[in-house]
């Protein structure tokens, strides 16, 4: 068992020092009859190379993205993250490391920390950015409860674009809880008039940028609505590339972002680890979830970080704190920020341009298929089809052939004819033009 | 010390922030000019510049390679944080949650196209359920805390559906801080329940507190004293005569993983952190993993969405309308921490029954080692045997002039990362030892002398020692009563 030092040797040894004959002997606290007498009925130990062969076979089941003309988003995008990510990821001092709890070993993470940090802020265009949470859909939950706290109201108001998971981690965060949540209906072919759902108990407006079916909007006027009414705007980024080319939500007056960083470094992964990034204005700091990573110096007046802030967290503040988040995407967030980081501003913004160019190129092709109608009137790099049939026969249809064609929104939003036949889809750098020739291809054929 | 020009110390370099790096218009990755088009984003398009920093490719890989040399890590030395289980961390997990088959696809894809990556998940939780001794897990929950609130909100949903949610949870006192953060979340109030003289669950105040208002008592077993509940069961079959649930905290799994199965022992709901008991690397902070093992009462509850497998391949149950039982929601987007369940299953295939059990086993042998070796430096304030991790308290610093926090800053001058300090809170100020089974009998016995040599330095007066610790870090005691005054949590460009 190449995990564990011990030898049999050392086992007897110790044994001998602590005194007594056997490890059993050192869980004379299980009562009779509850310690298990031999291994449960599980395989037996295995080899690195046994194992690598069991979980290449599992993995050899599934149609992966590099092997497919690949357009599905819907909340998780396939982008290319440079070869250094990975391998800067890997080193053990941050893959291995815990939570940087003392701070004189640990400057590396929190300095990576505080870049972070800093580069969400930036790209929201809000004042601060915490050391990250679970993902996107938990993080739109936690802003919720965190508008409800901080306007002491408790109704929300989510728009009926917001992805539906987020939606219902929304829902379910707040249904033991005293809050009401009132979620629009989703409506892709109509704007939605947020606005007229503000009352007085109303603690938050949540809309998501570019929404769910890949539509985006200035804000500006919502966030002005939902001040003058009391209420805050929070704003969620499924696909956060759209923020080099689109104002940031800062920009348009949000008061909280919570947006999935996925985008950037990290794997699509089946769908996790991901991780969610959470930006406030200023004034809202002390009621944030999650840890944060500051500045200071040290006793020889040298700049250095530690976490701080920390009495709004679950080891200190307990029952009260503002979430019970301890462990949170760490390691995620280091891959987004190093990503970052290789691509600067300057490839930041180029990426966002590319992917809106290929989007803008494929919506061309695919309008022109007969029984294809594009629903968007604004998309970043991701739009809804309308077809002529069930958009999810369709996409089984293309899987058949091999290509990964879109998310049919009934996969999230099952059962309403109004929205069975749309499909939505998403262009990346990923895709090239003979990829697209063959989505056009497979989804004409389908029709 | 005389310092040196630069600030550096041999191989540990100074290093400024990115945004301190800045090219203009520097990128460390080519991309072509994206080809002209008619732009579909509206009004919402982007004015104004950003503020990120360019840097090239060889600047941002000298970057990260020279902050991450000021991180302590388990690759690096022994990291004895109790409670948090600092152990090996497997690279074919790594290498295994690569494959393009794991790490390229979507959640979104076509059923028929990711059967291999539902049956991973399957299979995942067939080893779970299996050493749990439970029917069921929810496997989305996104880590330990995440999956306290998941199986409480079971429990909740199903006092509900059979007449009330009650109001109150029951934790105890050495319990760790997500426990009742988690019951608040959940619409609970929390009442602590004080620890006996011997570290555990005073049973008798439990017991006068358990009514038919107590929704659910929250147990950590082996609890956070290092120590295991005997009671367990009793306390269980208390609360469940009362019309209540056992949530158990399983953050302390890894002392009887292959020995003792939760559900012989009553329990209702518990977490798994596969960032701890099965080897997943905590990466600086996450991400984990927090499946929640469920007994038969609560399964129907089970949030979505969940693996079935069906004799035409697995299905994904993502919609209440589909599922069997009552799910009370969703807890995440997605399906869980897919890349995470990967690499535990790699870990727990690697091991086996059998390995599994020997780990359980060594892990709790290398805590009591530790135990006798320094039970008559430290003070020990509950007798052993101990289970994973050995409690002391500060008894030993009495009149020495030196904390248990100088006594961690101490530790870290000598190459190991402290122990976890002043938690649980039920004793003056603990430290909490966890070796792990991964450790040698060498590096505990070199660890042992260290700590020995620490304690009669602070016992002889030799008070500097520890208030001057750490010397020999990249940084020093750092100032963090400033950090939360005046907080300055982002880079901003300076006045020139
Ligand atoms: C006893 C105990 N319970 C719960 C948790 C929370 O787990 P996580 O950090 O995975 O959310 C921890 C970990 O820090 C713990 O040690």
């Amino acid at each position: 068992m190449r995990f564990l030092p011990l030898s049999d040797a050392d086992r007897a040894e110790m044994l001998a020092a602590i005194g007594v004959p056997a490890i059993e002997d050192l869980y004379k606290d299980v009562p009779e009859g509850l310690h298990l007498a031999g291994p449960v009925d599980l395989p037996f130990h295995a080899g690195e190379l046994g194992v690598g062969r069991d979980l290449a076979a599992l993995a050899a089941r599934n149609l992966d993205g590099g092997s497919a003309p690949f357009f599905v988003g819907g909340g998780v995008y396939r982008h290319h993250v440079p070869a250094a990510v990975d391998h800067l990821i890997q080193r053990g001092e941050f893959l291995t490391a815990y939570t940087p709890y003392q701070p004189e070993v640990s400057q590396g993470t929190l300095q990576a920390l505080f870049e972070f940090q800093t580069q969400v802020a930036l790209i929201t265009g809000m004042d601060v950015a915490n050391a990250s949470l679970y993902d996107g859909s938990t993080g739109c939950a936690e802003a919720a409860m965190m508008a409800c706290r901080v306007t002491r109201r408790s109704r929300v108001v989510l728009s009926g674009s917001l992805h539906p998971h987020y939606r219902e981690v929304t829902e379910t965060n707040a249904r033991f809880l005293d809050l009401r949540i009132d979620a629009l209906s989703p409506n892709p072919s109509a704007p939605e008039d947020l606005a007229a759902h503000l009352d007085e108990e109303t603690a938050c407006i949540v809309v998501q940028n570019p929404d769910f079916f890949g539509r985006v909007r200035e804000l500006s006027a919502l966030a002005s609505a939902c001040h003058d009414a009391g209420a805050l705007l929070i704003v969620v980024v499924n696909e956060i590339v759209s923020l080099g080319a689109l104002k940031s939500p800062g920009d348009m007056g949000a008061d909280i972002v919570a947006a999935e960083g996925q985008s950037l470094g990290n794997a699509m992964g089946f769908g996790g680890p991901h991780v969610g990034l959470f930006a406030v204005k200023g004034r809202f700091v002390r009621q944030m979830p999650g840890r944060l990573a500051g500045q200071t110096v040290d006793v020889d007046g040298n700049r250095g970080w530690v976490l701080t802030l920390s009495t709004r967290e679950q080891h200190i503040r307990r029952e009260k704190a503002t979430s019970n988040i301890c462990t949170n995407s760490g390691l995620c967030a280091l891959a987004f920020s190093v990503h970052l980081t290789m691509l600067g501003e300057a490839g930041f913004t180029r990426l966002a341009e590319l992917n809106h160019a290929a989007a803008v190129k494929l919506a061309e092709r695919l309008g022109a298929l007969d029984g294809v109608e594009i629903v968007n009137d604004t998309f970043f790099n991701e739009f809804t089809l309308r077809l002529g049939r069930p958009a999810a026969a369709v996409v089984e249809a293309m899987a058949g052939h091999g290509v990964l064609g879109g998310v049919p929104v009934s996969r999230l939003l099952p059962g309403e004819a109004a929205l069975e036949n749309l499909l939505v889809v998403a262009a990346t750098e990923t895709n090239t033009e003979a990829e697209m020739d063959k989505l056009a291809d497979a989804l004409g054929g389908a029709l | 010390m005389a310092g040196t020009i630069t600030g550096n110390k041999g191989l540990q370099q100074e290093e400024a922030l990115i945004f301190e790096q800045n090219s203009p218009g520097r990128s460390g990755v080519d991309l072509p000019a994206p080809d002209a088009v008619a732009s579909r984003l509206g009004d919402a398009a982007r004015t104004a510049p950003i503020g990120l920093p360019g840097l090239s490719e060889p600047q941002v890989v000298r970057h990260y390679l020279r902050i991450s040399q000021k991180n302590y890590a388990i690759d690096a030395g022994m990291y004895p944080l109790g409670s948090c289980t600092m152990k090996h961390n497997p690279r074919l997990n790594e290498k295994m949650a690569r494959l393009p088959g794991f790490a390229d696809i979507h959640p979104l894809q076509p059923e028929s196209t990711v059967q291999g990556a539902l049956a991973l998940i399957n299979e995942c939780a067939r080893w779970l359920t299996t050493l749990t001794g439970m029917p069921g897990v929810a496997m989305s929950p996104a880590a330990g805390a995440h999956g306290e609130l998941t199986g409480l909100m079971t429990i909740r949903a199903a006092l509900e559906d059979q007449g009330g949610p009650r109001k109150r949870v029951l934790v105890p006192e050495s319990a760790h801080g997500t426990n009742p953060a988690s019951a608040h979340m959940c619409g609970y109030t929390v009442e602590a329940i004080p620890a006996d003289e011997t570290g555990r669950v005073d049973l008798a105040a439990l017991k006068d507190r358990i009514d038919d208002d107590v929704a659910a008592i929250m147990i950590t077993n082996p609890n956070t004293c290092g120590l295991f509940e005997g009671d367990m069961k009793n306390m269980s079959d208390a609360i469940h005569a009362a019309g209540g649930y056992v949530y158990c905290d399983g953050a302390n799994f890894n002392a009887i993983v292959g020995r003792v199965r939760p559900g012989d022992l009553g329990i209702d709901s518990m977490h798994l952190n596969l960032h701890k008991t099965f080897s997943t690397p905590h990466g600086g902070g996450g991400p984990g993993a927090g499946p929640v093992a469920l007994s038969e009462a609560l399964v129907p509850y089970a949030p979505l969405p969940y693996v079935v497998a069906g004799e035409d391949g697995f299905h994904l149950v993502e919609h209440a309308d589909n599922a069997d039982g009552k799910p009370y929601g969703r807890m995440k987007g997605f399906h869980g921490q897919f890349g995470v369940f990967v690499r535990a299953l790699a870990y727990m295939m690697s091991m086996g029954a059998d390995g599994l059990r020997q780990a359980s086993g060594d892990a709790v042998l290398n805590a009591n080692y530790l135990l006798a070796a320094l039970e008559d430096d430290l003070s020990l304030p509950y007798p052993g045997p101990c289970m994973h991790e050995v409690l002391f308290d500060d008894h030993f610093l009495k009149d020495t002039g030196v904390t248990t926090l100088d006594f961690a800053k101490a530790m870290i001058d000598e190459g190991v990362h402290p122990m976890t300090m002043y938690f649980p809170l039920v004793v003056h100020g603990a430290l909490l030892m966890e070796p792990t089974e991964t450790e040698s009998k060498a590096a505990l016995d070199g660890f042992v002398r260290m700590i020995k040599g620490l304690a009669s330095e602070a016992k002889a007066g030799n008070t500097e020692l520890f208030s001057e610790a750490p010397r020999h870090t990249p940084r020093r005691r750092l100032d963090e009563t400033t950090a939360a005054r005046s907080p300055v949590l982002r880079w901003r460009p300076g006045p020139d």
